[in-house]
Formats: structure tokens, sequence, C-alpha cells
């Protein structure tokens, strides 16, 4: 098998003068007002086009986008359950891939693109996404993080920032909200030596859509996490989930890279972050913070910065000098 | 020409899938399951069967990927038992009702706790209501026949639904039997490759697995039940069509020197050999006694079964499962609902026996029916009776 450093070389890119006209996942669905979690899922069905073969785990996308007699899917789409969106896409590569060599189907370049939320990832589908990664089937997953079970009803999830309050995680006189810190998915599938890992915000479009087409060029499998502000969980105007997402990457609490063969590429350096405070007083999770609660936060993001940088150091010597 | 082969049944039952020239095999180990599942990997590494082999991290996770492999048009097979069974139960229910055609041979064993890797019925007890057709193999040639029919069942555009082939752990997984192996030619004449109606194919679009609004959930269940239900006549088809051509006959109720019984065991799976020779030697002794054995428990051969135990007078129900705290076991709950709907009046003692891997012996059955008699005779309900516990 080529590597992914390989395989991208030639990738098709977008840019704003090629961005894709179709809309697989077409207008007309039923998301909120403002939602960042299905303009990052639209956008990832632009990059990836007609040809888009969509695995959905249950969550807020796959309800709003499929209430019998309608949907939203201009592609073939299938959802199972909760939990298991990578297991069931590993079948489907698996079946496709048998029926290509048994010459029962044409191989016409279908993409398998599995998508789920934080929680249908992080914490319920971790095994099925394990061991679907760990197997090397020729599939995308990608993880539309919007930081908590939002179609329940916004409980805690493992990908809930500190301090956040969700309706398991209340703050309240006895509790600051989210007591422990967002487990950091990119890492874990990093740790699994796939050829493609990368992380996107909506903020980025072009960015996001062009990490999918180099996802989606990878041969094995490919993990793209991305940011996805939800207004109704995160108590902000639908008019700010873009300014958002924007923020959370200059305050550098969300680093955009990509991890490429194992070697890190930072995809967007920030030299001069703006303090996280002015990220989380946009929201009203964020809003029972105290000034040291902020402090706590600033100095775990600026860690795991440091952090970053030192596996692009590790990894992709060349890039980090000339970074600095 | 079918050769005979002394073959352990494990290893018939993936020689079947291998016959049925399966696409894709996605299965996760477990006691008393492990011989088949390993013997696929074994024929698709050694190039004999073309077919993809998803080694998954878990059964939950085997369903998922059959589920997927079937959506995407591929002929599937899995294989499970007891824990492994119940892992998988949430997407049984799903594989169902997305009308796809998987097959999975269960290995039957115990559910834990106390952990206990031997044979009954309480794993596919729990799944009885997950809307897959269900039936009871009896030994190793039933075992390789019956998992080929599955296929053709499961795969007919009238029928569509999940195939799920009983066999008893240990018991008939692992004894050599004599085995008719047909000629591949002979079961790819029978047997053709999948078409499926509607598969996840980019140049026709459709969406699977869609939210059911309470608009139109009771519809989209109805029309399930109505599958199944209307899949009997089917699988009748197909096992008269494959005695056709291999020349051997299955039926959905199998009776045993029923013609004159007073008194009818009623069983399901490898027991049923043991009542056969435990009702000669009750002749033998000039008793009227007979065997009726269920093999295909969903969809229910109602009229069959009726018509099987017309005459008997007392039916004793063995259930190789518990209940807890219910009137009857599974089996003879159905039994006496069945009866009690067609107002046939009849004495349906119901027995538990052969649980977690315990014999059960000829002298056993006996002495049930003469239990079943003398309560019969007292005017005593006899139900739940645990056969062989140790005070
Ligand atoms: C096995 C199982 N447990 C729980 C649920 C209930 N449930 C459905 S979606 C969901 C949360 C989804 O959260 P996430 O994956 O983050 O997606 P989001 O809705 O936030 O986009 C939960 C808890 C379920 N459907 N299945
Ligand atoms: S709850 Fe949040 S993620 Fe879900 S549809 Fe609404 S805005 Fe989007
Ligand atoms: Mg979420």
């Amino acid at each position: 098998m080529i590597s992914a450093a390989e395989a991208i070389k030639n990738y098709e890119k977008i840019t704003p003068k090629n961005i894709p006209l179709a809309e697989p996942f077409s207008r007309g669905h039923r998301a909120c007002q403002g939602c960042g979690e299905v303009l990052a899922l639209r956008l990832v069905a632009k990059a990836v086009g007609q040809n888009l073969i969509a695995v959905s785990a249950t969550g807020c996308m796959e309800i709003i986008s499929s209430p019998y007699p309608q949907t939203a899917w201009n592609v073939p789409w299938i959802h199972v359950a909760f939990e298991n969106a990578a297991a069931v896409a590993s079948g489907v590569e698996a079946g496709r891939k048998a029926l290509i060599r048994k010459g029962r189907i044409a191989d016409a370049g279908a993409k398998i693109v599995a998508f789920a939320g934080d929680g249908g990832t992080a914490d319920i589908g971790m095994q099925a996404l394990s061991g679907a990664l760990e197997r090397g089937h020729d599939f995308t997953y990608v993880c539309l993080d919007n930081e908590a079970y939002m179609n329940t009803g916004i409980q805690r999830s493992s990908s809930t920032p500190f301090g956040a309050s969700t309706t398991t995680s209340p703050s309240g006189s006895k509790s600051k909200g989210q007591m422990t810190w967002k487990k950091n998915m990119p890492m874990i599938a990093a740790a699994h030596n796939v050829p493609y890992v990368a992380t996107a915000s909506p903020a980025w479009h072009l960015d996001l859509m062009n990490k999918i087409r180099k996802a989606i060029a990878t041969p094995g499998p490919a993990y793209v996490h991305i940011y996805s502000p939800c207004p109704t969980g995160w108590r902000c105007g639908p008019e700010t989930s873009i300014e958002t997402a924007r923020l959370v990457v200059q305050t550098r609490i969300f680093p955009l890279y990509e991890v490429i063969d194992g070697k890190f590429v930072l995809t967007r350096d920030i030299k001069n972050p703006k303090p996280v405070e002015e990220y989380l007083k946009m929201q009203r999770r964020f809003r029972h913070l105290k000034p040291e609660d902020i402090e706590v936060i600033q100095k775990r993001v600026d860690a795991d910065w440091e952090r970053l940088l030192g596996f692009v150091k590790a990894t992709n010597p060349e890039a980090a000098e000339k970074a600095e | 020409m079918a050769r005979r082969v002394g073959l352990e049944v494990s290893l018939a039952c993936a020689e079947a899938v291998k016959l049925a020239n399966a696409d894709v095999v996605a299965a996760y180990p477990i006691t008393p399951q492990t011989h088949i599942v390993e013997h696929l990997a074994e024929l698709v590494a050694d190039g004999h069967l073309d077919a993809e082999f998803i080694p998954v991290e878990s059964e939950h996770s085997a369903m998922s990927a059959c589920i997927g492999s079937s959506a995407a048009g591929a002929r599937t097979f899995t294989s499970s038992a007891s824990q492994g069974l119940a892992l998988m139960h949430e997407m049984l229910y799903i594989a169902s009702s997305m009308r796809l055609p998987i097959v999975m041979a269960v290995a039957n064993r115990s559910l834990s706790g106390p952990i206990s890797i031997w044979n009954d019925h309480s794993d596919v007890m729990g799944e009885r209501d997950t809307g897959w057709i269900q039936y009871f193999c009896e030994n190793g040639q039933e075992v390789l026949d019956l998992t080929l029919t599955a296929f053709k069942i499961a795969e007919d555009p009238r029928v569509l639904l999940p195939v799920m082939v009983n066999m008893d752990g240990f018991i008939l997984t692992h004894v050599i039997e004599p085995i008719l192996m047909p000629e591949q030619a002979e079961v790819d004449a029978w047997l053709p490759p999948y078409v499926p109606q509607l598969c996840l194919d980019p140049a026709k679009p459709i969406s699977m697995g869609m939210v059911g609004v309470p608009e139109v959930y009771t519809e989209a269940k109805r029309a399930q039940v109505q599958a199944i239900n209307d899949s009997y006549p089917i699988i009748l088809e197909h096992w008269a069509s494959f005695a056709k051509q291999f020349g051997r006959s299955y039926q959905p109720v199998e009776s045993y020197r029923t013609e004159d019984a007073e008194a009818v065991f009623v069983s399901m799976g490898s027991l049923s050999e043991t009542i056969m020779s435990a009702v000669d030697e009750m002749r033998a002794a000039g008793q009227k006694v007979g065997v009726v054995r269920i093999r295909l428990w969903r969809p229910f051969p109602v009229a069959e079964f009726t018509k099987a135990v017309a005459k008997a007078e007392t039916l004793v129900v063995i259930d190789r499962n518990l209940t807890f705290g219910a009137p009857a076991g599974p089996v003879a709950t159905e039994v006496r609902a069945l009866l009690f709907s067609q107002g046939i009046q009849k004495y349906v003692a119901n027995f538990e026996a052969g649980l977690g891997g315990r014999d059960v012996t000829r002298d056993q059955f006996k002495e049930m029916l003469a239990k079943a008699q003398k309560a019969k005779a007292a005017g005593q309900d006899m139900t739940c009776e645990m056969v062989g516990v140790k005070e």
C-alpha cells in the first residue's frame, strides 16, 4: 500500500475558484439555526462528492437528516445505531471489496465515510472505531465534535471541555460544571498509526474540505476530527457559530493539524494567541466560571500547545524548524 | 455426486458457508462456536473461499459489520453463541428490520452467571423476538443442509430476512459425524450469487435506517411482521427444492412414533435423538408414546404443530432453558397458548432440562412422563419442573 504522503501528493485541491457545486447533503434538513455541526457535515459531503457512501451514527445529524419519508441524503446512506458507525463502515467496505474482486459490481471509486458525534466516537463508539482503524479498512471516519450529547439534550461526554455546564455536569454551588478534561480523540486515533489524521474547523472551510480530500485519497483508514459549534447546546447566538469556530483555533484551544504517516504538521500556527477568556465568554455554558478557573484552563491550553509542538518537532523536525 | 465424509459438525457448518460462496464473514470467537470461524478463516487463508474475513473486535461489531456488508449487497455470514449473541442483541433487531439476509450459526450455550460454556438454549431464547427466522438442527447433516438453505431462504426477494441456524454447542458442534458433502457445482446451480433488490450503490442512492416517526413506525413494523409470516410457505418451498436437488427432505415439525401416541414429548435440537431412543424403550415396554420435534421455531409452524400433536392427550414439553417467575418455560408457554387459542384441550406438562450442559438420560425422560401422568391424574399442574436437580 502506498503511503499517505504519496497518495495525497496530487490530491484534487479545492480553491475558491473550484468549490464543488453539488450538494450530496441537501438543504431542507431539520438542524437548528446556526448549527455548526450540519455545516461541517455539508462541507465534508461537498468535498467527497457524489461518490460518497455515508454511514451515520445515531445523533443529531442522523435525526435531522432522515425523518422518513424525507431524506437530506442525495447519496447512498445508512444509519444503524449509535455506537457502531465504524463497524458498519468496515462491513460496507469489506462487502464492496469482495464484490468488486468477484466482478459483481464495478469499482467506480466510491468513498466510504463514517460520521459520528463526539459521544458516538469518544465514548460509546470508541471500541468499534479502534477496531476498524486497527484492521485497516479503506474508509474515512469523521467525528463531528460538538462537545456533548446534543441529540438527547446536552448531556456531557468525554469530549466536553473542563468547566462546561451540561445537563449531566451542571454547574452548581459544589460544581464548576464538567470537572474532567476533554479526551484527546485525534491523538488516540493517531496512536493507531493510521496513515492520515487531521483536525478541522468550519471557520476554515477550504482547509476542512481539503483535509477531507486528502483523507479520502489516502488508502486505508483516515480520521478527521471536526470542531462543530452547537449554538443550542452551548447557549450562544446562532449567528456566532463561525466566530466561535475561529476563536477556538485562535486561542490554541483546538489546534489545526495533520498527522501524515505519523508526521505531525501544524496547519495553522498561532503565533499570537488570543486569551481563552475571549472564547469562553461567548458561550453561556461557561458563564459560571471564575477568573481563577479561566486561569486554570489557560494554563492547560498553553501546556497542551507546547506538547503538540513537541510532537511536531519529534516527528517532523524540518517543518518545526520552518515554523520557528 | 456427493461424497461421504467424517467431519466435525462445526466444520460441516463452515463447509456449507464455503459451498454457498459467502462474500463476507465477520465474526468474533466464543466457545463453542470457535471451530466454525477458525475453519472459515482457514478456508479464506488457503484460497478455498473467496471472501473477506473481518476479524472484528466484538460480536456487537460482528453484527454491525454484517449489516454493513449485507447492505452493500454481499452474501454475509457470522456465527456466535451465548454472551456473544447477547452482546449482539441490539443489532439483531436492526438486521431484521432493515430486511438484510444475513445468515448466522448459533452454537447454543447457556448464559452467565455463573459463567458456563456448556449447552442449553438460554442464549437463543433471549433473541426469540428479534425478527429472525430461526430453526434448530438435530445432527451434522442437518447443520450442513440447513445452513445452505438459510442463504436460499434469507435472500429470496419475497423473504429478505436474516436466518439463525441453531445447533447445540459441544453436543452437536464438537462431534464427528458422517456427512454427505454435496458437489460445489451442484450447490452453485441451486444457489446462485445473491442479487440484492436494493443496496448502497452510488449509481442509485437510497437512505437506509431512517427515523421512524409515530406516523410510520407501526406500519413499518406491521410490514416486518407480515414478512416473517409470509416467509413460511417460502421456507417450505426451498426445503422442498433442496430435497429435490439433494435428496434430503426437511419439515418444520418432525414426528416420531406419534401415530397412536397418547403422550408426546415436544422438544427442540439434539435432545430429540435421546428422546427417540427413550421412546423406543418405552414403546417396547408397552407405552404409547412419541416425539414431536420443532425444527422451525420462527415463524412458528402453527398448523403443522397442531396437526402433529392432534391425537395425543398429554404433551411433555421440554424447555432447554429457564424462565424466571413465569407460569411456564418459553416453549411450553407458546404451546399452551397455541392450543388454548384453538380451543384444544390437552394436558401440557413442562420440564426444564439439560441446563448448562447437564446430560439428560433416557431414564430421565421416562421419569418425566411418569411424573406428568401422575400430576395429570391428580389434576395438578406440572410446570417449570427442573430435571435432575441435586438436592
Ligand atoms: C446504545 C444507545 N445508548 C444511548 C442512546 C441515546 N442516544 C442517542 S444519540 C445520543 C447522543 C449523541 O451524542 P453525539 O454522539 O455527541 O452526537 P450529537 O447528537 O451531539 O451530534 C444518545 C445518548 C442510543 N441511541 N443508543
Ligand atoms: S442541537 Fe446543536 S448539533 Fe444538534 S442540530 Fe441543534 S445546533 Fe446542531
Ligand atoms: Mg455531540
